[in-house]
């Protein structure tokens, strides 16, 4: 018997592509989401807070129940994408990003609004002060001191999205090297009783996940941050 | 010259006050702003930088108007030829002296006004080091410093030296007058110290509830029953209870034992350092006015 047959990895590498497209882009949205949330005096800040922390409290089949819906063919949404852009997202990768964005969204921004809520005001004031454009006080003053911050936020979302399972399971169901992912592949393998290729798909998250969390506290650990 | 008239609701101790001010500044003048806290001397500064803005109000300065409520004109502090040190130095943490006096350098700045700069401030000795390296007067001629690389037309002081004791507190003046004087600058300086107002200040204001109590020249500022002439940081030696109240003996820097009656509430122990308050003639008094 092969011990890790083709599809093992080709399912791993799935789901790495889906963890690090989707941190990639959670870090171009969790930015500019988590510095509005950090400065906003809005009355309606409270309603963004708690829509972005959504996905925390639901049952990820709710999440991926709703997103189904959307995606499908048959309602205005998922065939406006198809017959605008020839997208169609139950059922396919791209689906799968879209889904894990917004499952994985409070895990980026959540460590990024505080790490910018923890930076006194008078940083960002004094680079105005200085005649510097809000996008140079971004991104030369205050990211550069949140960037523990960033860094957790950056290997959450990634940890979080390759852990998910129901909302994968709902708008991307198992299809090998489109959708199955490895958190799906533990079941399917688990109810084919293939317990050796399970445990190992399952040893290999476990060891990750370890790594991942061990990264982040040692990192944390030697670089208090400057403040 | 600068006109200025602004009006905004402001949440004080006492409750909600209207910070309201008219006043002008002749250029090059430097003004102490004084008063109690909470009485809106760095929301005045705010409103001067445009890191805040009035309900209502109007700015100008020369010929370019700042602000203008009616009109909808704001001109955001990037575009105002500000300088502004705060209370709490806010140096950039993660960058060098040198890195953090070039960030402020513009776009097509001159790089000598840096070097000229460390020269004046001093600071040569410290452009490889972090600001957390720094005491707490090298910070702030850093962070003087910083705000002079844009070669402001008008600097604003927000207690500058609050934090500092007295003899680094009279150095530091010296460099703030020396660079006032070179760059002919307009200087805006909130201050608590009597003696700074007097040894640095043309014209005075004092702010009460929002509103200009005084302006004029600092010799004929009456001082309040509770106003310091100057302001010691001293050491605790001995914290006694007496039926009348807590005697605190206190050793000040110059070497002198004194002793002066704690008016608070919860008595400093020995070995903490307390502001003490040198008023007038004979008369001491610990230092409560904020």
């Amino acid at each position: 018997m092969d011990y890790f047959p083709d599809a093992f990895w080709q399912t791993l590498g799935l789901t790495v592509r889906l963890a690090a497209t989707t941190t990639l882009i959670l870090l171009i949205v969790g930015i500019p989401l988590g510095w509005y949330l950090a400065s906003a005096r809005h009355r309606l800040k409270p309603v963004f807070e708690a829509l972005v922390s959504m996905p925390l409290v639901l049952p990820p089949t709710v999440l991926g129940f709703y997103l189904l819906l959307a995606f499908s063919a048959e309602s205005p949404f998922g065939s406006w994408l198809d017959s605008t852009f020839n997208i169609q997202l139950v059922f396919t990768f791209s689906g799968l990003v879209v889904g894990s964005i917004i499952y994985s969204l409070p895990f980026m921004v959540q460590p990024i609004q505080s790490g910018f809520e923890s930076l006194p005001a008078h940083l960002a004031e004094a680079s105005y002060t200085l005649g510097k454009s809000r996008w140079t006080t971004l991104t030369r003053i205050l990211l550069p001191n949140i960037r523990a911050s960033v860094l957790s936020g950056l290997v959450l979302s990634f940890a979080h999205t390759i852990g998910e399972f129901g909302v994968v399971l709902m708008i991307g169901g198992n299809i090998p090297g489109k959708t199955r992912v490895a958190s799906i592949a533990i079941y399917d393998e688990v109810e084919g009783l293939n317990y050796a290729l399970a445990g190992q798909y399952a040893s290999v998250l476990v060891i990750f996940s370890f790594c991942i969390l061990l990264v982040i506290y040692s990192v944390n650990a030697r670089k208090p941050g400057l403040l | 010259m600068i006109g200025l008239h602004f009006r905004k609701k402001l949440q004080a101790a006492s409750g909600v006050i209207t910070l309201t001010v008219e006043q002008e500044i002749a250029p090059h003048q430097l003004i102490a702003i004084t008063g109690p806290s909470g009485s809106g001397k760095t929301t005045l500064l705010r409103l001067l930088a445009g890191l805040s803005k009035p309900e209502s109000g109007f700015l100008r300065f020369g010929e370019e108007v700042w602000l203008d409520t009616e009109r909808k004109v704001f001109v955001p502090p990037q575009k105002r030829s500000i300088g502004m040190v705060f209370q709490e130095y806010a140096l950039f943490p993660h960058l060098r002296v040198g890195a953090n006096l070039r960030f402020a350098l513009q776009k097509d700045g001159d790089t000598k006004i840096i070097q000229e700069l460390i020269d004046i401030m001093e600071l040569g000795q410290l452009v490889d080091r972090f600001p957390r390296q720094l005491s707490g007067g090298q910070q702030q001629r850093v962070a003087l410093a910083r705000a002079l690389v844009r070669q402001p037309k008008l600097l604003l002081l927000d207690e500058p030296l609050s934090a500092l004791d007295t003899d680094l507190r009279q150095r530091l003046q010296d460099y703030m007058l020396r660079v006032h004087h070179q760059y002919g600058l307009t200087t805006l300086l909130v201050t608590h110290d009597f003696s700074e107002i007097s040894k640095m200040a043309e014209v005075v204001w004092r702010l009460e509830e929002g509103m200009i109590t005084y302006a004029g020249p600092p010799a004929n500022l009456e001082r309040p029953r509770n106003w310091a002439e100057t302001t010691l940081v001293g050491t605790v030696v001995r914290c006694q209870s007496l039926p009348g109240g807590v005697l605190l003996t206190v050793h000040l820097p110059s070497g002198q034992l004194i002793q002066i009656p704690y008016l608070g509430t919860v008595p400093p122990g020995p070995g903490e350092k307390v502001p003490v308050a040198i008023g007038g003639p004979g008369r001491v008094d610990l230092g409560i006015w904020g």
